[in-house]
């Protein structure tokens, strides 16, 4: 959150004050269906140059499948996609020379070494040797992996593996990089070690699309953020807006005993309320700090509820979606999966 | 902390199409060269297992087949050579499907290169994996009684012959690989192929004590025709039309099995 303002800086440096910022990336209508599925059901929005967008949603939400379409490995049914104001399906060479992508699984070279990968990427991106070579070099070193960079891959953990990834997508500095779920499965420090990464690439002017599960992480990084779900797009707005619609922060309440459970839920009766059954947690959205604390800790004393343990969290994707739709990401995603990727 | 650099500071090299459609497949040619040297087990595998099917032809089943007037190591040679080609060409079955499975293909296709390059590459260094595979073959050949009366010439018409039947069936390869569903499946669909087609010949024996069906199939099949020719470089026996023949037949799958492997590729992406 922190970052927030300089970014806006180097943007607005970038497209000059009061020229206003082309959009590097614009979807209109996008559909696509595997069979009977229909995967993207009409998703619409754009990605000012220099931003980033997040598009926040559960599994099978339809993220991959826009990354993809955007990135022409897959066509779509019908809608259209621009890079830069080059087509996607057209003109898909062309976009291919400006987009750098990070899929969720680490796509590298296992019995190539880090420099081999880097190297071997930079050319298929037809950069001159001299500028692969010293592109190569300011890389492993802005991702700390000059150390590794003469072993093979297969022996790197999984964040060297995630870092090595994101480094070869910027080989060719594209000015337009995807990234689909650039955190997932990073344990907690590599985690931020990548958001540190994100945003020095947009404060150096790259457009980013990210999609990620994590309320918190498109909270950190994004400029827009658009909670897609079943292939459609459910909310949309800048993080602050999103907050305001959902709440910032959420007062969590733990019932000691399950059996307290439904009488605490009528307790604590309040709007936008959400539940857990199978954690015996209750949450609200925080208003009057201190003395709503006091309020419901009461409330439930009176009715001889018996606390477990009270916290404050920001919200979740389940939050977010319990607020949008009424119903928690689980149960709206029962019956879609995503289609296999490859 | 360095910053990364804006995309203007990088240059991308004007060349034609075909310059780079040349460099993006020996880009990739070079990615799986470096494969053989560090994963030894490939060449060594290639190598060993037809090795094994020498000495037992050699020394087990060997003396019980009549070739009629030349020696039965002499006869073997050009069959265990002719199986070693096609047993390496597996591998481009393997590593091409072992690339589909993983993320690589999506980077691969995300980028601005000549699109059968991928295909390119892994054919290519098949052949390179066969030549070293083929040597050692050959090399071991001498050890257990291998006289071949092939002068110069006859050496670089084999070679010659048999890149052209590595190419060939490495395109078909290249073919099964973009067709199977996963990397156990490539493993075995060359060999229910591969196998038929090598025992179905003349490898290992003549052919004319073959059942009438087996024995018309067993003639007219590519894998006889190219094993006839080399054998017949190779020991002086007659090759009658399978020179031609093995050319004929080689030089016309790759020039179907090229493009049926570029569309497949292609029509993978456009799902």
């Amino acid at each position: 959150m922190g970052n927030r303002e300089n970014r806006d800086e180097a943007s607005n440096m970038l497209v000059g004050e009061n020229v206003p910022a082309k959009n590097a990336i614009e979807v209109k209508g996008l559909v696509k269906s595997y069979k009977q599925l229909k995967v993207l059901d009409g998703i619409d929005f754009a990605v000012k140059q220099g931003t980033v967008l997040a598009l926040l949603g559960p599994n099978g939400a339809g993220k991959t499948t826009t990354v993809h379409i955007l990135s022409t490995l897959l066509l779509p049914d019908s809608g259209k996609a621009l890079i830069n104001g080059l087509d996607v399906v057209k003109e898909d060479d062309k976009v291919r020379g400006m987009i750098g992508l990070t899929g969720q699984y680490a796509a590298l070279d296992e019995y190539l070494t880090g420099i081999e990968n880097l190297h071997m990427i930079g050319r298929l991106y037809r950069l001159r040797h001299q500028d692969v070579k010293q592109r190569t070099r300011e890389l492993l070193e802005l991702f700390d992996l000059v150390e590794a960079s003469n072993r093979a891959v297969k022996t790197y953990s999984g964040g060297m593996r995630r870092r090595l990834d994101l480094a070869v997508s910027l080989i060719a500095s594209p000015p337009v990089i995807f990234l689909d779920e650039p955190t997932t499965g990073l344990d907690p420090r590599s985690r931020l070690i990548m958001w540190k990464i994100i945003k020095q690439l947009v404060s150096s002017g790259t457009t980013i699309l990210l999609t990620t599960q994590d309320m918190d992480e498109a909270d950190h990084l994004a400029d827009r953020i658009v909670v897609i779900n079943g292939g459609k797009i459910i909310a949309e707005g800048t993080s602050d807006e999103l907050k305001q619609r959902i709440g910032s922060e959420r007062l969590e309440i733990t019932v000691a005993e399950a059996s307290d459970f439904d009488e605490a839920k009528k307790v604590v009766d309040e709007d936008g309320l959400h539940f857990d059954v199978k954690r015996r947690t209750l949450s609200v959205v925080t208003k009057g700090g201190v003395h709503q604390l006091k309020q419901v800790l009461s409330d439930l004393d009176d009715a001889g509820i018996e606390v477990e343990s009270v916290s404050y969290r920001s919200p979740t994707l389940d939050d977010v979606f319990l607020t949008l739709t009424g119903h928690t990401t689980e149960q709206s995603n029962g019956e879609t999966k995503d289609p296999p990727k490859g | 902390m360095a910053k990364p650099s804006f995309s203007s500071d990088i240059q991308k090299e004007k060349h034609s199409k075909v310059f780079w459609a040349l460099s993006d497949s020996w880009v990739l040619t070079k990615r799986s060269i470096k494969h053989i040297t560090r994963n030894l087990d490939q060449l060594f595998s290639v190598a060993l297992f037809p090795m094994m099917f020498f000495l037992l032809f050699r020394y087990v089943f060997g003396g019980a087949i009549d070739t009629g007037n030349i020696s039965y190591v002499n006869f073997l040679v050009a069959g265990i050579f002719v199986q070693m080609l096609a047993f390496g060409a597996n591998y481009t079955t393997m590593n091409l499907a072992i690339d589909l499975q993983r993320g690589i293909v999506n980077r691969f296709r995300s980028l601005p290169i000549t699109r059968s390059s991928l295909l390119t590459g892994h054919v290519a260094a098949d052949l390179v994996r066969n030549m070293i595979s083929g040597l050692i073959v050959i090399g071991v050949s001498f050890l257990v009684g291998f006289q071949p009366v092939a002068g110069p010439t006859d050496w670089m018409l084999v070679f010659g012959l048999a890149i052209l039947f590595s190419l060939a069936i490495s395109w078909i390869s290249a073919i099964m690989g973009l067709l199977v569903k996963s990397i156990e499946a490539a493993q075995w669909t060359g060999f229910i192929v591969i196998f038929p087609l090598t025992f179905v010949s003349g490898a290992f024996v003549p052919t004319d004590t073959m059942p009438e069906a087996l024995r018309l199939f067993a003639e007219n099949q590519p894998l006889t025709h190219v094993i006839d020719a080399i054998r017949g470089l190779l020991v002086g026996t007659p090759i009658g039309n399978s020179g031609w023949l093995a050319f004929a037949w080689c030089t016309g799958i790759i020039v179907v099995a090229m493009p049926v492997a570029t569309w497949l590729f292609r029509r993978q992406t456009l799902r």
